[in-house]
């Protein structure tokens, strides 16, 4: 009988009844008694000195309860934030880090830098008095181009890192990878620009921050994606309180896509203020705080070259990017574009040879970390693009080229750290090929011609790299802390369960697909099954959501908690049933001694677990509740291939996507219908960086696009309706089988677009986004190739 | 300053400062807290309510403005045992991720039917949500229960 | 928001003795553009007076050949009134074009018009039909009314009250947007009424809605898309942002003009 509620099957999620009726619960939804209101004062210069401070006349302003500034921080040793991942450039020296102060101590470097915190009853009066801190600023000239940052004369950010260069990375082997291009055949080279974006979840960051006299402990409310590292990095890094001390509550989520994985400035401060005020401190950034201070990301400059042999196989790929890290260095920053990033240079590519150069810049601009893909994304614009570029200039078919060039048999060691545990690549090709009618894409052109318009199609042939990853391996390469999942398995004494998990929901419907795993394993009601997350007081140590990994990660910790809680129940309704352990079966929710006809429900055996009338609790522990600490064995690799085809207006530039063809190879899916949303939405937000989206600092470091009247958010009238289409290779790492499907929208989407308008424009490359004016300006240097063939 | 009005189905007074905003008497005084606020520019549309039945960004019109008015917000519509057929569209095609969007998404949703009636096609939706930004779903499933749910409201009315 | 004071008059004679009273008072319509600039804190009236009491400034009417829409009906009604659709039927597609459907219930043409957004649609319409403005003291032409960026001729105790519409001949309006704020990159609107062919660019000028005399005279002479096919714009009359530089916004104005041409004419 198959579980309605069990894996594979498209349940509605359980979480939509509190969203659809306005009862989510929200941070800024949360009110606590006595709450006080804060509003930081941000710097309005990219680059200044603060020559002096003065509080006086917004101390006296109606309901002021209290002003802090650095100096309130430093003398109460409250430390700086932090970045968790050390890298240490190619002569072995570790990163050069400036220091990066919750509130300023005396210098300011980007526009949004936080001065000082105002805390006053109302929201309105925090407003009025936060416009009468008098800042008199030395202002300096502000490093604001990531391609010019290193130079010479440049504005510098931090004493400790000259030239405003953190770390000069590396990965691969450089004396093959030249080799490689010395023998080539045909030599493509690209430069290519990863714009840089503003996230933009369409909920606010907010914190309030609690101090309880009582306990002496305080209490955090923030809009996290991973609450417990939230709290890990509070208490033993930046010194508020131990960890016993400090609860941490992440409860409804608006959506996140890394920008919410950061500890911010905003939410260390209203915790340690709630102390100091002696009431709740409550802050909610506006959008465009939202666009000034939430990391942004991606902000590559890259040159690319592939070296390709005679018989049309890439035989070496050589990359040298400068990546923008902002102003300070965000809690992940420096992973993003080295470990996150190169090791996916080899794509879905036998490449014998890969080097890749990496310098982390600092400018005068909001700090920038993960952002949906982070690196990732990066890595497939470069090989989608070099490869698009090489088929095109060795006038192959880019399908063809492709598989080609495809990895087929696994295992796969790269050259550059992943090993590829299994795929079928041509499959997915064969797949996308057939659902985007690839054969009648020449006649489609035709007709658009005839109509005056260009007609393009993009390949990208994508892999990922999710379930960040054995934490034994990501520590050698410098990450902070292990990437485990913990779970913990609740069972009550009348069969229900409670899933206390480490993974954060913000959008992903955990409460739904975790609880789809908890009835396929234990055959009850979802009903029945309950899942916990986002409190530190109720969940044990969890590393919490993004990189794909509540899947791979945190179900499979549920998974191996889920075994050892059966294995328990086995051994109490052996007991109960009066024959040997190994002679009861666990099938669909029931217990059954072979052999005989007793039978025991999952409920039955719960309860007995609990009343321990029938079992020596001297032998059998009473109770049925079991943890897990899961550490993934590899990363998992999802790939796929997504097929776009654009029309181009030519008078107008106007691009309009006719067709967007996705399929994808996750692995094991539990809820299809979610994971159709998660590609959907990666797609838009890939084709948000394509076409529309850009964030733009003028020369002062003035962010130009900070609010949705200038940064183009995709609408739904930028989008077409989606194909989407799966090929399944389970994963072997992982119990369940699963890749990961969060990302892989955003990270597939926006070479296919790239790649489709270049192939409608006749050209090799078009900056990203590309928008209207831009395509319309590269129709006006160029013949229409298509009109003329 | 005094307003008095009617918020789904209840009388209201309020001693408010001018400065309020619709969706601030609403969320902070009435503790709706359906109603979202996801931008500073009158462009995302989480804070769409209806006044004397018609949507607008609560956002952008100041409470003492809608002295008089019948404002509906989420939590107004539908009831607990019988959701409104929109809300129902929402859930059954998994037009929302995250949440934070839906309620004005669902209220600007149930305009556009009473605008446009309850045959939508695809472009008619996606050109009616101008108004509503969704970080989430790419509006793919939006739009499929935007059009369910406008033919979904022709029956229960019928 | 600044704190501020507030008032609803029930007529506009009130509303302007209110006006004129307090120097840092101002006029609240539809509050679409005002309220988002006093949250960013852009703006700081100490009063601000409310027309939405006023019950004579929300009527559509025909009078003496022209079509009258007060300063207080929203774009939303503009664009659904038969009276609108029979007399200018182009008009209230301009009207249903405007912002996004929220805004449309809430934004009023009159506060439109007051604003002078040069990135907004009813400037456009406006000048190019030879709309007159009706104000709380006076009457003014479209050429007299339009000052430039955000500039009108309105004095600061003065009110829109109405705006008086010729019943055109033909008119069209063709609009290219934004892709982020969806106002008008560029934005033509083509009239041919007693008084002649007026063209007039919104979105696109330096200083704000602007007529095209080259054009005028081409479709004075024939009344089609070929008429105006070889006429370049003058690009130092136009703005050069982010979004567009002024060539592109050039190039956006042609294929505008040929799409409002088109429209009109059928």
């Amino acid at each position: 009988m198959t579980n309605p509620s069990g894996i594979g099957q498209s349940v509605r999620r359980r979480e939509d009844f509190r969203f659809i009726t306005g009862n989510g619960q929200y941070t800024d939804d949360i009110n606590r008694p006595g709450q006080t209101y804060a509003v930081f004062v941000r710097s309005p210069h990219a680059h200044a000195t603060i020559k002096s401070l003065d509080l006086a006349e917004a101390a006296k302003a109606p309901g002021v309860r209290r002003i802090l500034t650095g100096k309130d921080l430093a003398a109460d040793k409250i430390g700086g934030l932090i970045c968790g991942w050390m890298i240490h450039s190619k002569d072995g020296s570790p990163m050069k880090a400036g220091g990066h102060p919750a509130l300023a101590v005396d210098k300011v470097r980007y526009v949004g830098d936080h001065v000082a915190v105002v805390i006053a009853d109302t929201l309105n009066q925090a407003r009025d008095a936060a416009e009468l801190v008098n800042v008199d600023y030395d202002v300096h000239k502000a490093s604001v181009d990531v391609g010019l940052t290193q130079k010479a004369g440049q504005p510098q950010l931090h004493a400790e890192a000259p030239n405003n260069t953190v770390y000069q990375w590396h990965l691969g082997d450089k004396d093959a990878t030249d080799q490689a291009f010395a023998k080539a055949a045909h030599v493509t080279k690209i430069d290519l620009v990863n714009n840089r974006l503003i996230p933009n979840a369409m909920e606010p960051r907010a914190a309030i921050g609690e101090f309880d006299r009582g306990s002496g402990g305080y209490t955090t409310y923030t809009t996290s994606q991973n609450p417990h590292v939230a709290r890990l990095v509070m208490s033993a890094f930046i010194g508020i309180a131990p960890e016993n001390k400090l609860r941490v509550i992440a409860p409804d989520v608006g959506g996140g896509f890394g920008s919410k994985i950061f500890i911010y400035a905003e939410e260390v401060v209203c915790t340690w203020a709630s102390k100091k005020v002696g009431r709740p401190v409550k802050w909610t950034s506006d959008r465009t705080e939202a666009f000034l201070s939430d990391a942004h990301g991606r902000d590559h400059v890259t040159t690319a070259e592939a070296a390709i042999d005679a018989a049309g196989k890439v035989q070496a790929v050589r990359v040298k990017t400068i990546a923008n890290l902002g102003a300070y260095l965000s809690t992940f920053s420096s992973s993003v574009p080295t470990y996150l990033y190169a090791p996916l240079l080899s794509g879905q590519y036998d490449i014998p040879a890969i080097y890749c150069e990496v310098d982390g810049v600092y400018t005068n601009t909001a700090p920038v970390d993960a952002y949906r893909g982070a690196g990732r994304p990066e890595a497939t614009f470069v090989i989608e693009r070099l490869m698009e570029v090489s088929a095109r200039q060795l006038k192959k078919d880019p399908a063809e080229f492709r598989v080609h060039n495809f990895i087929k048999t696994f295992p796969h060691q790269t050259p550059v750290i992943m090993a590829y545990d299994v795929g079928d690549y041509p499959a997915s090709m064969a797949k996308a090929l057939e659902m985007a009618d690839y054969k009648g894409f020449p006649a489609r052109r035709q007709a658009s011609i005839k109509r005056g318009k260009l007609r393009g199609i993009g390949f990208s042939a994508y892999i990922e790299a999710c379930g960040i990853a054995p934490s034994k391996a990501v520590g050698s390469l410098g990450a902070g802390v292990g990437l485990w999942e913990s779970a913990e398995v609740r069972v009550n004494p009348i069969g229900t369960v409670e899933v206390l998990t480490g993974s954060h929901s913000h959008g992903q419907g955990h409460e739904t697909t975790f609880a789809q795993l908890v009835s396929s394993k234990l055959g009850i009601p979802i009903e029945q099954v309950s899942i916990v997350h986002g409190d530190t007081d109720k969940v044990q140590m969890g590393m919490g959501t993004y990189g794909s990994r509540s899947g791979a990660v945190g179900m499979s910790a549920i998974f191996v908690a889920l075994e050892k809680v059966i294995k328990k129940a086995t051994t109490v309704a052996a007991a109960c049933m009066e024959v040997p352990v190994d002679q009861v079966d666990f099938v669909d929710g029931i217990f059954e001694a072979r052999g005989t006809n007793n039978k025991m429900a999952f409920g039955e055996v719960a309860l007995q677990a609990y009343v321990a009338h029938k079992f020596d609790s001297s032998v059998i522990e009473p109770g049925l509740k079991e943890g897990a600490f899961y550490d993934p064995k590899n990363f998992t690799f999802p790939s796929g291939v997504h097929i776009a085809e654009v029309e181009i207006d030519p008078e107008t530039g106007v691009t309009k996507i006719e067709r967007w063809t996705a399929v994808d190879d996750f692995g094991t899916i539990i809820n299809p219908m979610i994971v159709e949303g998660q590609v959907h939405g990666g797609i838009a937000q890939g084709i948000g960086q394509a076409m529309l989206e850009g964030a733009v600092y003028n020369d002062a470091g003035q962010l130009v696009t900070a609010s949705f009247m200038d940064y183009c958010m995709p609408r739904a009238d930028d989008l077409p309706s989606f194909d989407v289409g799966m090929t399944t290779t389970p994963c072997p790492s992982n119990p369940l089988g699963i890749k990961g499907c969060g990302e892989a929208g955003a990270i597939a989407s926006p070479p296919a677009l790239i790649n489709a308008i270049t192939d409608a424009l006749g050209h090799e490359n078009i900056a990203m986004p590309a928008t209207s004016q831009a395509v319309w300006r590269a129709t006006q240097q160029s013949a229409l190739r298509h009109a003329a063939e | 300053m005094k307003v008095t009005l009617t918020v789904n189905g209840q009388s209201v007074i309020e001693d408010i400062e001018p400065r309020t905003l619709l969706v601030q008497l609403l969320r902070d005084r009435l503790q709706l807290t359906g109603t979202h606020v996801g931008c500073d520019t009158s462009q995302c549309g989480a804070c769409v309510v209806h006044v004397d039945g018609r949507a607008i960004k609560s956002c952008t019109a100041l409470a003492v403005s809608c002295e008089g008015t019948k404002v509906i917000t989420i939590e107004g519509i539908g009831t607990e045992d019988h959701l409104h057929p929109m809300q129902e569209a929402f859930r059954e095609h998994h037009a929302l991720q995250c949440g934070y969007c839906t309620p004005g998404m669902i209220m600007s949703s149930i305009d556009i039917v009473n605008r446009k009636g309850h045959k939508l096609d695809e472009h008619t939706i996606r050109e009616e949500l101008e108004g509503n930004i969704c970080r989430c779903t790419g509006y793919h499933k939006i739009v499929k229960a935007v059009g369910a749910g406008a033919a979904a409201m022709a029956k229960s009315s019928a | 928001m600044y704190s501020f004071d507030y008032q609803r008059p029930p007529t506009i004679e009130e509303a302007a003795t209110a006006l004129a009273s307090s120097p840092d008072a101002k006029v609240l319509a539809g509050g679409q553009t005002l309220l988002p600039t006093m949250k960013q804190r852009l703006a700081r009236p100490s009063v601000l007076i409310d027309l939405g009491g006023i019950a004579g400034l929300q009527s559509i009417s025909r009078k003496d050949g022209m079509l009258v829409i007060g300063a207080m009906v929203t774009h939303h009604a503009v664009a659904n009134s038969q009276e609108v659709k029979s007399a200018i039927p182009h008009l209230a597609d301009v009207a249903e074009n405007i912002g996004d459907p929220q805004v449309r219930n809430r934004g009023t043409i009159g506060g439109s018009l007051a604003n002078n957004d040069p990135a907004a649609d009813y400037p456009a319409a406006a000048l190019a039909l030879g709309a007159t403005f009706k104000t709380s003291q006076r009457t003014l032409s479209a050429e007299d009314f339009f000052q430039g960026l955000f500039t009108t001729a309105l004095k600061e105790n003065e009110i829109l009250t109405e705006i008086h519409f010729p019943i055109p001949k033909r008119f069209g309006y063709a609009r290219f947007s934004n892709p982020a704020s969806r106002f008008a990159l560029a934005g033509v609107a083509v009239a041919e009424t007693a008084a002649g062919v007026r063209v007039a660019v919104t979105g696109a000028g330096a200083d704000g809605v602007f007529r095209v005399p080259a054009m005028e005279a081409a479709l004075s002479k024939s009344f089609a898309v070929s008429a105006i096919a070889g006429i370049a714009i003058d690009v130092k009359l136009l703005g050069s942002d982010i979004h567009a530089g002024a060539d592109y916004r050039a190039q956006l104005i042609k294929v505008m003009a040929r799409d409002a041409v088109t429209m009109a004419a059928s």
